[in-house]
């Protein structure tokens, strides 16, 4: 690891700014991570070439460059576990097949147990994982102090570190590069980005969706995948399609550039903070969302302060590092926490949203089922389990109520 | 004219500055000492004595200078190692000098410390009527205007006094110098009680509804006391009106060699020169696209240095100035630009060229040697913290600089050079009429005051930026020594190169080339970068490519800070009993529940858990044993309404419920998964007595407010949290009735009078108040005793008083965990985990059929009704002696191990049992109730331990210890 503020050799040209063509077999709404996975796997699994990615802003410029870029797998739920190891899988690939070098680093995760449930409730995940196929170890306080030195995993703390799970294969990728190197791609192979242009609506033939509407014209479509997180409902409330969706501020920060100092990633649910030290050498930080609901990209301080005494109770190093930068995205919340992605009411109408602070990590996996969904008109086995009926049948994917409550 | 060891420092005659001559004190550079003057910043002193050059850059290891007098420095940093601990990547621009004071230079990169930071930081959270913020001529005018008229204001400024740029400079207002006007006022202002005035303070951050936060340094300068408590404090600021004078930065000029030491902004030249009577070089070129940099060059001059050519973009810069300078001895070069700089440590000379309308060079040039080369790009009004809060900016071609738009964007009103005003009169009378009207807006009727005379001040004439000097000859995708980032080592070349890969939007462009992701944020870089672009894209103007979103901080401040207190034994509250004491005298050892300590088990000798556990639930089973139960949360639940109320939280019904009995409650949420669940007792018609999980108690009292006042705000409910008003025991066991009669002796405690999920209240030998209620949650006779927090101490030392000759056993949560499991009783949160509803659990007869409750209709949803679903049932490992791992999952024994593996349930609860003499789990398994007497395999660390399903009730079936032994 080298903190020396350098990004790897760029390449000569990542895409092409097209001016749309009046019809597409595929539009693609949202030009993020997933957007952008999704057109890439479309012509790589599928064939399908002919796609705009339309975006109403800069290309992955929404939370794909907000997050804190951490990937994982070792979710406890089946439908979780396989959805979220088969997108680590393919980050596993991608750096090779993209041809893109996005700094993917897999320098394992820490998830910290800081009470007796939470030893219970990790413990739980790490049996589910092995059974899965997913890697987890359980580590005691001392492994722990092997793995990550500056953590504090004395038994003095407020809440001490009981143990923790330890997935090897997570870690982190630089979020921008991923963006570009899947765009680079795409464009390659005939895909077309169409950037400051916001989807305002949809062309509709009855119950069929033809097309996209935006702010400077019309563009036909044979089909359309929403991709657009947390502004997907302000597009399906104008085809009257209610989403159980909420929209939140997640903010994240960044230090200035220090030498490399944290080895890993280091996640704590009860003491909530998340961190990890990015190539160039920053510490980045990031917890839950800001409870309220909004589209401004803003959040409040104090959860910001919270995160950071948690950092620093965490990591006394931290202590002097400097604060530069927050900031927030805008994330799409349903009640179970986990994305919804399939078909609609609406033929030829597919939505992946509702991924929550989750989303980053399952990138490639995410582009995967929905080009098939799109592809196909079907779901992918692995997303069949996340169509938007089982908030009417109850068949939810509560990770987030799995994980963890207090008694 | 210059003193030895200071060679750059001017005589007091020349230049008093803002120093204290009257005392030398050192500071210690990469091992060198650097010896400098009270009001010196690091690298005022370090120029003082000659050193300009710092810390190689980042990437290309080039020399690179001091480069700036503030916030914007991005070649100055380092590394300070005195104090209690090392901080990284502080601008000596930034750093007051102070004896011991020692640092390492740094390049762009800082280090972590494993020396624990000791020092102390804390918060202040404060209303204010108006807040000003920045104190410069239009900060100060502000804060006089609100004043005067009675408003509660708050002045901050980042640096050690009041004047801001007018300190750098020297006007006079009113016939006299400034800093008597500054003078004035600062007496003025620190005589008005309701005025607070914050020096070393930095707004980092405006939220919305004029929400500000602020950083104040209160030690680390010449000024602090010795050892200071608290070494920097943030103060949260609820302001009514906010007043933004937060000034304008002097932007780099972008040429080949812009980054050779002795390159410096214009406005740093003259603010070393004034400020701290620094002559950073003898012989100076000034460069500029802008009046201001006229006053350098005067200042220059008056100070004896030489000013070989001030080179101007402009071909008509305004004649008054051409002609001043001109009688002051230096000539002006019009329609011209540096196009290049000698020498390799320092600048040594420039070479300089005609440039255009169109901005290419002409076949003029011309060299001039110097030692300095000053630079004006123009001016950045300071926009940040108006941006922040959501204010939108706009190109102002006049000031060729993005200003907020509109009147005052959102609630903030912005004034001064944070605008783009850069005349001293028009900033004085922005900020007298702006003070006014927010003293008048926030209550406070009042005037703007009069504007004093200003002299030799004018409105500047319009600069004409140049983005980019063109290289002699490269294009330029080619200039890769045309630095729009020092810090980053970021160049036209890389603005370039993200040009040809298609991108196109200011925000790739940053990330790309990592333009202002440095210290500065972009404060002194992302203008260039935006000019640049416009260039290069054929943008009519950078309004055309926008700005980088404005993010706080606005200066970077320490994690710590934002902490404060909030560290160590105060990071989260620790709730304790007032029985604790007891506790820890008889040698408990404690378990974190939520936020309380609560004794796990009460170790006796040399036993361990597991012996300690046994034998505390031996007493619980055979004689009396005893448990604090204060932590569980009590919600006192009051109006006409309660009954309803309860009714729609709780799946069973409470409305029924007679005054004087109790009732176990379960909650579900609206998915119709077990939220909470508890006992609650009816006190009187109009209230109950909830009581929650100890862990749960905030979460479900917000969970009642939110339906009271989100979608029932008709229900006449009032909940009140008394937990912390109420101390409790339960006393466990056969001989639990002795031990509770002698405590109670007005109370009838037989089985007959004393019935199971009433309750009595009494008095307590003592005296002691106290309303005891018969509840279980081992299967044997208890009853819990309540009484008033105060009496708590009382109540333990009681209870074990009057179980003294029964040996009665105080006993913790893994005892009470064990007893109730026996008996299959659940823990919301252990056995359940959000996705278990009542039925799961087999907990049906909780379920009201007749009423509605909040998560009904989710309870008849298809996938809640499915026969697999895991269902609570009881785990015997085929070995007695296994304990299943909590967490162990169970798979039928024939399945195949290749991954994914089917799993059927999982382990929630696994002990040892005294009652029982084996070991026991509980678990949730798919159909389970079905599968009573199967076998199951948990595959743990590599083996498999077989174990059968059973019905969660493993103890007392029949329920026949309730009620206790005969009586007689």
């Amino acid at each position: 690891m080298v903190a020396d503020g350098n990004t790897p050799a760029p390449p000569e040209r990542l895409w092409r700014n097209p001016e749309p063509k009046r019809n597409y077999d595929v539009v693609i709404v949202g030009a993020g991570g997933h957007g952008l996975a999704t057109a890439y796997y479309l012509a790589r699994n599928h064939g399908i070439t002919d796609i705009a990615v339309v975006e109403r802003g800069w290309l992955a410029g929404g939370n794909m460059a907000r997050n804190t870029t951490i990937i994982r797998s070792n979710y406890l739920l089946d439908a979780s576990a396989a959805l979220y190891d088969h997108a680590l899988r393919l980050w596993e690939e991608l750096p090779e097949e993209l041809e893109y070098e996005f700094h993917f680093s897999q320098r394992g995760v820490l998830n910290l147990a800081h009470t007796e449930q939470e030893v219970r409730d990790a413990r739980r995940r790490a049996f589910a994982n092995e059974l899965n196929g997913v890697d987890a170890e359980w580590l005691t306080p001392d492994e722990i102090a092997e793995v990550c030195p500056i953590l504090d995993t004395s038994p003095n703390l407020r809440y001490p570190v009981l143990g923790a799970t330890y997935q090897r294969r997570a870690g982190i990728a630089k979020h921008d590069l991923v963006a570009w190197g899947l765009a680079r791609k795409c464009d390659e192979m005939g895909v077309d980005f169409i950037q400051n242009r916001e989807v305002t609506g949809f062309l509709t033939d009855e119950d069929r969706v033809v097309g996209v509407r935006t702010d400077k014209g019309d563009i036909g479509a044979g089909r359309v995948g929403l991709a657009a997180a947390g502004r997907t409902t302000l597009l399906t409330d104008t085809l009257g399609l209610r989403l159980p969706l909420q929209s939140h501020p997640l903010q994240a920060m960044a230090t200035e550039i220090l030498e490399p100092v944290h080895p890993c990633v280091v996640m704590s649910n009860h003491v909530h903070v998340y961190t990890s030290q990015a190539h160039k050498g920053e510490l980045v930080l990031g917890a839950g969302i800001d409870t309220h609901n909004g589209y401004a990209q803003r959040g409040s301080v104090h959860v910001v302060e919270n995160q950071l005494a948690a950092a620093v109770e965490l990591f006394p190093v931290f202590a002097r590092a400097h604060l530069l930068r927050t900031w927030a995205g805008t994330v799409d919340v349903t009640p179970d926490a986990s994305p919804i992605i399939g078909p609609t009411p609406y033929e030829n109408l597919f939505v992946n949203c509702g991924w929550g602070t989750g989303g980053f990590k399952a990138t490639p996996g995410a582009g995967w089922v929905f080009a098939h969904t799109i592809a196909t008109g079907a779901p992918h086995p692995l997303n069949e389990p996340y169509g938007m009926e089982r908030f009417t049948t109850g068949a939810l994917i509560d990770e987030h109520g799995a994980a963890a409550v207090a008694h | 004219m210059m003193s030895s060891s200071n060679p750059n420092r001017l005589n007091a005659s020349v230049r008093p500055g803002r120093i204290d001559r009257t005392r030398t004190i050192h500071a210690t550079v990469d091992g060198r000492a650097v010896p400098g003057r009270p009001g010196d910043t690091l690298a005022s002193a370090m120029l003082a004595g000659g050193d300009i050059e710092v810390g190689p850059s980042i990437q290309r290891g080039r020399p690179r200078g001091v480069f700036s007098a503030d916030c914007t420095e991005p070649n100055a940093l380092v590394q300070r190692l005195d104090g209690d601990c090392p901080e990284p990547m502080l601008p000596a621009t930034e750093i007051e000098l102070q004896d011991g004071l020692r640092v390492e230079t740094l390049s762009g990169v800082g280090w972590l410390s494993e020396q624990r930071d000791t020092a102390g930081y804390d918060k202040k959270f404060v209303h204010s009527d108006v807040v000003v913020v920045g104190a410069g001529p239009a900060g100060i005018a502000a804060s006089l205007a609100a004043a005067r008229g009675g408003a509660r204001v708050m002045l901050v400024d980042q640096h050690r006094e009041l004047g801001g740029m007018l300190l750098d400079g020297q006007a006079h207002i009113a016939g006299h110098p400034a800093t008597e006007w500054i003078g004035r006022a600062a007496r003025e202002l620190a005589e008005n009680e309701q005025v607070r005035v914050l020096t070393r303070a930095t707004a980092l951050g405006c939220y919305d509804h004029n929400y500000l936060l602020i950083a104040e340094r209160r030690a680390d300068h010449p000024d602090a006391p010795p050892s200071p408590t608290i070494r920097q404090r943030l103060w949260h600021v609820r302001a009514k009106q906010v007043v933004l004078a937060t000034g304008a930065h002097e932007r780099p000029l972008v040429f080949a060699d812009n980054d050779r030491p002795g390159v410096m902004l214009a406005s740093a030249v003259r603010s070393y020169l004034n400020r701290h009577a620094v002559l950073p070089g003898r012989e100076a070129v000034v460069f500029t696209t802008s009046d201001s940099a006229y006053s350098t060059a005067l200042d220059l001059l008056g100070t004896g240095a030489r000013v070989p050519a001030i080179v101007d973009t402009r071909p008509e810069p305004p004649t008054r100035l051409v002609e001043q300078v001109r009688a002051a001895g230096a000539h002006v070069v019009t329609s011209a630009a540096v196009v290049a700089t000698g020498g390799e440590h320092r600048v040594s000379g420039v070479r300089v060229r005609g440039i255009d309308g169109n901005g290419s060079l002409t076949e003029w040039s011309a060299e001039f040697p110097c030692d300095l080369l000053a630079v004006c790009g123009g001016w950045n009004p300071a926009v940040q913290l108006f941006a922040q809060s959501g204010g939108a900016v706009r190109w102002d071609p006049v000031v060729a600089g993005f200003v907020p738009s509109g009147a005052g964007g959102r609630s903030a009103r912005v004034v001064g050079a944070a605008r783009g005003t850069y005349d001293l009169a028009g900033c004085l009378a922005q900020g007298f009429a702006s003070g006014a009207e927010a003293a008048t807006l926030s209550g406070f009727r009042t005037a703007p005051p009069p504007v004093p005379q200003v002299d030799g001040d004018r409105q500047a004439s319009r600069p004409r930026p140049v983005w980019l000097v063109p290289d002699e000859s490269r294009s330029p995708e080619e200039c890769t020594e045309h630095f729009v980032d020092q810090q980053r080592d970021a160049t036209v070349a890389d603005i370039h190169h993200a040009l040809g890969t298609g991108m196109r939007s200011v925000q790739h462009v940053k990330r790309y080339t990592t333009i202002s992701t440095g210290l500065e944020q972009g404060k002194s870089s992302g203008v260039n970068a935006v000019g640049v672009l416009a260039d290069a894209l054929s943008a009519g103007s950078p309004g055309e490519v926008g700005t980088t979103t404005f993010r706080p901080p606005y200066t970077p401040v320490p994690l710590a800070l934002f902490a404060g207190r909030t560290t160590g034994r105060l990071y989260d509250p620790v709730r304790t009993t007032p029985m604790h004491r007891q506790h820890v005298e008889a040698g408990a050892v404690f378990e974190d529940v939520g936020q309380w300590k609560r004794p796990r088990y009460y170790p006796r000798g040399n036993e361990d858990m597991h012996a300690a556990v046994l034998r505390e639930c031996s007493a619980a089973r055979t004689g009396v044993a005893v448990q604090d139960v204060s932590t569980l949360g009590r919600i006192e639940i009051v109006g006409s309404d309660a009954p309803e109320f309860l009714d729609r939280i709780y799946t069973n019904g409470f409305a029924k419920l007679a005054v004087g009995k109790a009732r176990y409650g379960m909650m579900c949420g609206a998915d119709g998964m077990v939220l909470d669940d508890g006992v609650s007792m009816r006190l009187a018609e109009d209230r109950y007595l909830m009581s929650t999980t100890t862990g749960g108690a905030a979460k479900v009292l917000d969970w009642l407010e939110e339906w009271l006042q989100t979608e029932w705000p008709e229900l006449d409910v009032y909940c009140t949290s008394v937990t912390e008003q109420w101390a409790a025991v339960a006393v466990v066991g056969p001989d639990s009735r002795t031990v509770v009669g002698r405590l109670a002796p007005d109370l009838d405690v037989s089985a007959e009078s004393f019935g199971f999920m009433r309750f009595h209240e009494t008095v307590l030998v003592g005296g002691i108040p106290a309303r005891i209620s018969r509840v279980s949650f081992s299967g044997e006779l208890a009853f819990e005793v309540n009484v008033a927090r105060w009496y708590g101490q009382a109540l333990w030392e009681a209870t074990m008083t009057a179980g003294s000759d029964l040996d009665i056993t105080p006993y913790g949560t893994e005892a009470m965990h064990v007893l109730r499991a026996e008996k299959g009783f659940v823990i919301v949160g252990q056995d359940t985990d959000g996705t278990v509803t009542p039925v799961d659990l087999g907990m049906d007869w909780a379920v009201s059929k007749h009423k509605d409750f909040i998560g009904k209709r989710s309870l008849s949803r298809p996938d809640l009704v499915r026969q697999d679903r895991v269902q609570l049932v009881g785990l015997l490992p085929t070995d007695t002696t296994t304990l299943l791992p909590e967490g162990a999952h169970l798979v039928e024994p024939d399945v195949s191990r290749r991954p994914p593996v089917p799993m059927a349930g999982h382990v929630t609860s696994s002990y040892h049992s005294a009652a029982l003499e084996r070991t026991f789990a509980l678990g949730l398994i798919s159909g389970g109730r079905q599968r009573i007497g199967e076998v199951l395999c948990a595959p743990v660390g590599g083996r498999d331990v077989e174990v059968e399903i059973t019905s969660p009730v493993f103890y007392d079936p029949e329920g026949a210890r309730r009620d206790g032994p005969e009586q007689g």
